[in-house]
């Protein structure tokens, strides 16, 4: 009841009105703890790779401003999810002190800082860069917020496959704001990021089980077993090996990428295979660093090799798709 | 004039403690410089693009 109304009809006192109207406690950093800059800068790095591999020349102010526009994008996103998902972080170590679960930011204030976000993340990359990128943006805030966050996560141990394409989508989104649309190289970069994510996740599932299972989310260490979780980790390093491999097996990339990419490839399936060997916390959480890194270097040395021009050294196979 | 706001507050309302007066300064702080950064960055892109600003392909 409004207070006029109230305080009209003379039944209430003034104090339970003020006593709904609790100041928040948010600092800041709450706020940009929501959302999650680590995460954001990872979506920073593979959105730069798009923008840096793409051809033709995009002005650096342009470039930068798609990037601050993924970056808030990515970061809406982020809020959304931890809005959403305040009951199970509530419940997990690893998550229980996030602004939302620990009190000092309030649900509804999370929700409306993450569609504002999102919105004028959207609108500015439509109206200053191109509609291809802005809508790609769209669809992968979304994709994570919706279809992974909502849908997914609760419900299917595929959900980190599929919500995969989430964390995929950026390069595509850098690709897109330089040339207004979507080349073989955004496609590849998405198959890595794509192929990656569940070897990554699911290393980092195998250390946190019985918290997904208190907090009731099927990841697939919880329904299908850690022994078959080990499994899987193994099958899709496997098959991220020759992907990692692929730009420079199609002629985008240079041969400095190509060893980079072979060796990597073999570090992450021989970890992967120790951990399938002899499972422990230690193996999966070398598993998980190692994952991190592998992303970080091949992505550093793919674009390192533009800038310095050193493509040329790839193999031809791709050149007949030029 | 509204009955609610003839009414004077007999109370003296929502008194914020030290530590939430500088929370609030602090999130007061951010937004200033996100709106300043903001304009920066809005500017910047409206000087590169020159008069074609909202043109943008697909």
């Amino acid at each position: 009841m409004s207070l006029a109304r109230e305080t009209a009809a003379g039944t209430a006192p003034l104090r339970s009105e003020i006593a709904y109207a609790e100041p928040s406690m948010a600092g800041a950093s709450d706020y940009l703890a929501l959302m999650k800059p680590r995460v954001m800068s990872l979506v920073v790095f593979t959105a730069l790779a798009g923008l840096v591999l793409a051809p033709g020349h995009m002005h650096p102010v342009l470039a930068f401003f798609s990037l601050v526009c993924i970056a808030v994008g990515a970061g809406a996103a982020g809020v959304l999810n931890m809005w959403y998902d305040a009951d199970i972080d509530a419940v997990m170590a690893r998550t229980m002190d996030r602004p939302i679960p620990a009190g000092r930011v309030k649900p509804g204030e999370a929700l409306a800082f993450g569609m504002v976000l999102a919105g004028f993340s959207v609108v500015f990359l439509g109206l200053m860069i191109n509609l291809l990128a802005a809508g790609l943006l769209a669809f992968t805030i979304f994709f994570y917020a919706v279809v992974y966050t909502m849908l997914l996560k609760r419900w299917t141990p595929q959900n980190i496959v599929i919500g995969g394409a989430a964390g995929a989508f950026p390069p595509m989104i850098g690709w897109a704001a330089a040339t207004g649309g979507i080349g073989l190289e955004a496609i590849l970069l998405f198959l890595i990021i794509f192929f990656w994510t569940p070897p990554h996740f699911w290393a980092l599932s195998l250390y946190s089980v019985e918290e997904y299972r208190r907090a009731r989310v099927p990841m697939l260490p919880v329904v299908s077993g850690v022994e078959e979780t080990r499994r899987q980790i193994l099958l899709y390093s496997v098959l991220l090996t020759p992907i990692g491999a692929l730009p420079w097996a199609l002629g985008t990339a240079g041969l400095i990428y190509g060893a980079t990419a072979i060796a990597g490839g073999a570090l992450m399936v021989a970890l992967a295979f120790r951990l399938y060997r002899s499972p422990g916390k230690r193996a999966a959480k070398q598993m998980f660093g190692f994952s991190i890194v592998y992303l970080f270097v091949l992505f550093a040395v793919l674009q390192a090799e533009r800038v310095l021009g050193l493509q040329q050294f790839g193999l031809p196979f791709g050149r007949v798709f030029a | 004039m509204s009955l609610a706001m003839d009414l004077q507050p007999t109370e003296p309302g929502i008194v914020l403690i030290a530590e939430q007066k500088r929370r609030r300064r602090g999130r007061s702080i951010a937004i200033a410089l996100a709106l300043l950064a903001f304009v920066v960055l809005i500017f910047a892109v409206s000087l590169v693009k020159g008069p074609g600003v909202m043109v943008r392909p697909l």
